[in-house]
C-alpha cells in the first residue's frame, strides 16, 4: 500500500483549470519530486493533500485512507511571525513532540535530547536559542523542517524549502530529506521550481504544468518526448555533466516557455 | 419639537453632521477609522480635565483634539504597535473618568461626555459652533481636490507639487476640530459611527468622489435629524439613535444594493 | 509603613475582598491576554469589551448581576465575530466598526433607562468604570470558580494553541483542530473580560487583559516564564491600584478618593512603559 496515492485529482478556481487530471503515488521511503514553474498549482496540490483545500474530481488517499488521520508533516512556504513572539527555535521545534496533545506535561530528557539532536541535524544549532520572529528566512526553513521531522510522520511535505537557500545549504537539506527518508521510511514529496539540485536523491518525479502531470521515474518522464506532449508543443532535454535542461523552441507564445528554460543557464 | 428650547439643538446639531459627514468622507477614504477613535478618547480626558479646573470642557476639547490630531499624525508615519496604542486609548478614558471623579457631578457629566448631551446645548455656544463649522466645511472644500490625490495616490500628488506632509497635517487639525464640535453632541464614544456610516453608505451607492462627499453629508444630516427628532418624541437619549442609525443607514444601503445588482 | 498602607486596609472587608478577587481576576487576563497577543487580537478584544458594555448595561436595567450581562455580552460579540467571518477587509472593518457603534448606543439607552427608572445611581461609572470595593460578595466566589475552570482550560489547550496561532496549516497537518480551538479560546476571551470588567469596568477592562501580558512579553522570550510573569504583573498592579486608591482617601480630606480602576490601570500603563524602556535600552547594549 503505498503511504500517498493521488488518482485522477481535479481543481477549478474560477474559470481557471488548475489542477486536471492529476495522478502519481509515493510509497514509503520513497523521494518523490513536485516539479513545475511558479504559479502551476504545486502549492495548491500541496494543500489539498493536506485537506486544506477541497477537490472537484478524484481521490487523494494517505495511508489507506481518505480521512486525515495520519500526522503528516508539513513545511509551507514560510509563516509570517511577529518579531516578538516569544519562542526559541528550540521551543518551536518541541511543539513538533507534542503540538496535537493536550496539557501541559513537561519534556522528558529523552524529548529534550531528541529536540537538541534534530536542531544540530538540520544545522540549526547556533542559532537555537533565537526567538523565532528574528530568524532569516533560510533558517526558519530549517526549523520548519526538524518541527515536521520530529513528529515522525509518515508522509513530508514541503513546499519549495530550497528556494530561500544558498547552493550549499540546498545540497545540505535534500541530503539530510534523503537519508532521512530512507533511514525512518517517510514518504517525501517535496516542491521547486528547478529540478536539478534533486537529481541525485529523487526515486521518482511528478512534473507539473497547466494542469496535467506526468509521473514516474526521472529517466521516464524527463524525456522530449513525454515532455513535449505535457507541455502542447515541442520542448528539447538536453542532458549536461549529469544535469537536465529543458528547452523550447523560439515561440510567439511566450506563455508555455517552461521557466527552467532560462535559469539553468546560470548554474 | 421646534420650540426655542429645541432650536439650539437642532442648529448645533445640523451643523456637527454636516462637518461629520464632510470630514468623515476623509477618514473612510484614508482609513483612518484609527484616528477617528483615538481623539475623541484623548478629547475626553481633556474635557475632563479643563472641568476640573474650573475651565470650559470646549476649551478643554479643542485643546487636546489638536494635540492628538497633531500627534497621531507625526506617529503615523512609523509603524504602529497595536498593543501600545490600544492601551493609550484605554488610558485616556481612565485618566478622563479620574479627573472628573474629582470634581462635582462625576455621573452626569461622565455620561454627558461619552453619549453625548444634544439638549444640554446653549444657546451661548450656537454662534462659535458656526463659525467653526463653516471655517471646517470652507477648508475642506476648498482642499477638495489636493486632499482627494493626497489620500489617494499620494506619490502622485507629490508628483504633481502637492505638499501631502502639510496635507497630512491639516486633515489632523480638521479632524481635531470636528472632534471638538461632534463630542458635546454625540459623545466621544459615539462620534464615531456618525463620521463612519453615512460616508461609507455614500461610497457604496457613488464612487465619484464629489457625489459621495456630498451625499455623505445628506445622509449624515438625515441620521442626526431623525435622531434628534425621536430623541425628542421618545425622550431617550439621541446617542441610541445615532449609534444605532448609522448602523442601519450601512445595512440598508448595503442590503439595497446587493438587492438591485441581484435582479438585474 | 505607615503612609504606604493606611489605617484600616488589611481589617477592611471590602479591601480584602477586592485585593482577593483582582488577584483572581488578574491571574486569568493574564494568561488569556498572552494568547490574545500572540495571535494579534487585539482589536478582538476591544470589539468584546464594547459589546460587553451593552451587556452589563443591560444587566443593570433589568436588574440581573453584572457579571452576568458582562459575560452574556462579551460571548454575543464572540458570536458575531465568528459569523462576520472572512468578508471583505475593508467591508468587514468598517461594519465591524457600526455594529460596534450601534451596541455603544445601545450602552447609552440602557444606561439612560436604569438611572431614570430606578434609584441606582452612578450606573454609568459602575458599569463602564467598575467599582471593585462594591462587588457583591456572592459573586466573588462565583468569579473565583470561573476564572479557575478558564485557566484548567488554557492550561489544557496551551500547546495546541500556540502552535495553531502560529501557523493554521502546520497545526492542521499535526491533527490539531486549529478552528475549534479558536472558537474554545474566542469563549475563554469572552469570559475573561466578563470577569476583568466586573473588576475595572467595562472600558478599562481591556488594559488588564493585555497591559500585564503584553509588558511580559517584551522581557521574555520564553511563552512559559512569560505567562507566569504576566500574572505576577497583573496581580501587582491590582493589589499596588487598591493601595493607592484606599490611601487616597486619606491624602486630601476634602476631596474624593480615587477611582480603584483608573489607579489600576496607571500602574498598568507604567509598568508597560517601563518594560518597553527597558527592552529599548537592552536592544541598544546588545
Amino acid at each position: 500500500m503505498s503511504t500517498l496515492d493521488v488518482r485522477n485529482v481535479a481543481l477549478r478556481f474560477g474559470d481557471r483549470q488548475i489542477l486536471d487530471d492529476v495522478s502519481f503515488s509515493i510509497g514509503a521511503g520513497e523521494f518523490t519530486g513536485l516539479i513545475g514553474s511558479n504559479g502551476v498549482g504545486k502549492t495548491t496540490l500541496l494543500r489539498a493533500i493536506l485537506g486544506l483545500q477541497s477537490i472537484d474530481a478524484g481521490t487523494i488517499v494517505v495511508n489507506g485512507e481518505t480521512e486525515r488521520s495520519h500526522r503528516i508533516g508539513y513545511v509551507p512556504q514560510k509563516i509570517s511571525i511577529d518579531p516578538e513572539t516569544p519562542l526559541r527555535a528550540r521551543d518551536f521545534v518541541a511543539l513538533g513532540i507534542n503540538a496535537n496533545r493536550f496539557g501541559l506535561r513537561r519534556y522528558t530528557s529523552d524529548e529534550k535530547a531528541r529536540i537538541t539532536q534534530y536542531l544540530e541535524a538540520v544545522g540549526a544549532a547556533s542559532f537555537a536559542d533565537t526567538r523565532i520572529g528574528e530568524l532569516s528566512g533560510g533558517e526558519l526553513q530549517r526549523i520548519l523542517i526538524a518541527h515536521a521531522l520530529i513528529s515522525a510522520p509518515s508522509l513530508l511535505l514541503l513546499d519549495e524549502p530550497l528556494a530561500n537557500l544558498d547552493p550549499r545549504s540546498v545540497q545540505e537539506i535534500v541530503a539530510l530529506l534523503h537519508s532521512v527518508s530512507k533511514q525512518f521510511g517517510i514518504a517525501v514529496l517535496l516542491s521547486a521550481h528547478e529540478m536539478n539540485a534533486l537529481l541525485p536523491v529523487m526515486d521518482r518525479i511528478a512534473y507539473l504544468t497547466a494542469g496535467r502531470c506526468a509521473s514516474g521515474t526521472t529517466e521516464e518522464v524527463v524525456q522530449s518526448d513525454v515532455l513535449s506532449r505535457l507541455y502542447g508543443h515541442h520542448v528539447d532535454v538536453l542532458r549536461l555533466h549529469g544535469r537536465v535542461l529543458v528547452v523550447a523552441e523560439p515561440s510567439d507564445d511566450v506563455d508555455h516557455l517552461p521557466s527552467h528554460a532560462t535559469l539553468n543557464l546560470d548554474e | 419639537m421646534f420650540s426655542s428650547f429645541m432650536l439650539n439643538a437642532w442648529e448645533v446639531g445640523s451643523v456637527v453632521a454636516l462637518v461629520a459627514g464632510l470630514v468623515g468622507y476623509f477618514v473612510v477614504l484614508r482609513r483612518a477609522a484609527f484616528a477617528a477613535h483615538a481623539i475623541p478618547n484623548g478629547a475626553f480626558a481633556g474635557a475632563a480635565g479643563a472641568s476640573l479646573i474650573g475651565q470650559s470642557t470646549l476649551l478643554g476639547l479643542g485643546v487636546f483634539s489638536v494635540l492628538g490630531g497633531v500627534a497621531i499624525t507625526l506617529m503615523g508615519r512609523r509603524g504602529r504597535n497595536d498593543v501600545a496604542t490600544a492601551l493609550v486609548l484605554v488610558a485616556m478614558l481612565g485618566l478622563g473618568s479620574a479627573f472628573l471623579s474629582q470634581g462635582t457631578g462625576y455621573e452626569g457629566q461622565l455620561y454627558g461626555l461619552l453619549f453625548g448631551e444634544i439638549l444640554g446645548v446653549s444657546s451661548s455656544s450656537v454662534v462659535p459652533v458656526f463659525i467653526l463649522g463653516a471655517c471646517t466645511c470652507a477648508i475642506i472644500l476648498a482642499l477638495f481636490r489636493p486632499l482627494l490625490l493626497a489620500s489617494t495616490a499620494p506619490d502622485l500628488a507629490r508628483a504633481q507639487g502637492i505638499r501631502v506632509q502639510w496635507l497630512d497635517m491639516a486633515f489632523g487639525v480638521m479632524l481635531a476640530l470636528t472632534t471638538t464640535l461632534t463630542v458635546p453632541v454625540v459623545g466621544a464614544l459615539l462620534m464615531f459611527p456618525l463620521m463612519i456610516g453615512p460616508p461609507a453608505a455614500a461610497r457604496i451607492c457613488t464612487k465619484r468622489p464629489g457625489a459621495a462627499l456630498a451625499l455623505s453629508a445628506a445622509f449624515a444630516l438625515v441620521v442626526l435629524w431623525v435622531s434628534l427628532a425621536l430623541a425628542y418624541q421618545l425622550n431617550w437619549p439621541v446617542g441610541f439613535f445615532v449609534g444605532c442609525g448609522s448602523a442601519l443607514l450601512y445595512a440598508t444601503v448595503r442590503v439595497g444594493t446587493r438587492l438591485r445588482a441581484m435582479s438585474h | 509603613m505607615r503612609y504606604l498602607f493606611e489605617p484600616g486596609l488589611f481589617s477592611s472587608s471590602p479591601a480584602l475582598h477586592a485585593l482577593f478577587l483582582s488577584a483572581v481576576v488578574a491571574a486569568v487576563s493574564a494568561v488569556v491576554g498572552v494568547y490574545v497577543i500572540l495571535r494579534s487580537n487585539s482589536f478582538s478584544g476591544h470589539a468584546l469589551t464594547d459589546v460587553a458594555t451593552t451587556g452589563g448595561a443591560g444587566a443593570a436595567f433589568v436588574g440581573f448581576a453584572p457579571l452576568v450581562g458582562f459575560i452574556g455580552g462579551a460571548l454575543a460579540g464572540a458570536g458575531a465575530i465568528e459569523v462576520v467571518g472572512r468578508d471583505n477587509a475593508q467591508h468587514r472593518d468598517t461594519a465591524t466598526g457600526l455594529v460596534l457603534g450601534a451596541a455603544t448606543g445601545l450602552s447609552a439607552l440602557f444606561l439612560y433607562l436604569t438611572a431614570t427608572n430606578s434609584t441606582t445611581t452612578g450606573v454609568t461609572q459602575q458599569v463602564l468604570f467598575g467599582s471593585i470595593f462594591s462587588v457583591s460578595t456572592a459573586t466573588i466566589p462565583v468569579a473565583a470558580l470561573l476564572a479557575i475552570l478558564i485557566v484548567g482550560v488554557m492550561g489544557l489547550i496551551a500547546r495546541p494553541l500556540t502552535l495553531a496561532s502560529l501557523s493554521p496549516d502546520i497545526a492542521r497537518a499535526h491533527g490539531v483542530p486549529s478552528r475549534r480551538l479558536g472558537v474554545i479560546f474566542l469563549v475563554c476571551t469572552s469570559v475573561s473580560v466578563g470577569l476583568s470588567a466586573i473588576t475595572l469596568g467595562s472600558v478599562l477592562s481591556t488594559a488588564l487583559i493585555i497591559g500585564p501580558a503584553a509588558t511580559a512579553l517584551r522581557l521574555s522570550k520564553n511563552i512559559w516564564r512569560a505567562t507566569l510573569a504576566s500574572v505576577a504583573i497583573g496581580i501587582g498592579a491590582c493589589w499596588a491600584g487598591i493601595v493607592i486608591a484606599y490611601d487616597s482617601y486619606y491624602w486630601h480630606r476634602s476631596s474624593q478618593e480615587l477611582p480603584v480602576s483608573c489607579c489600576v490601570v496607571a500602574v498598568i500603563v507604567a509598568f508597560y512603559g517601563a518594560s518597553s524602556a527597558l527592552r529599548r535600552l537592552r536592544s541598544r547594549h546588545v
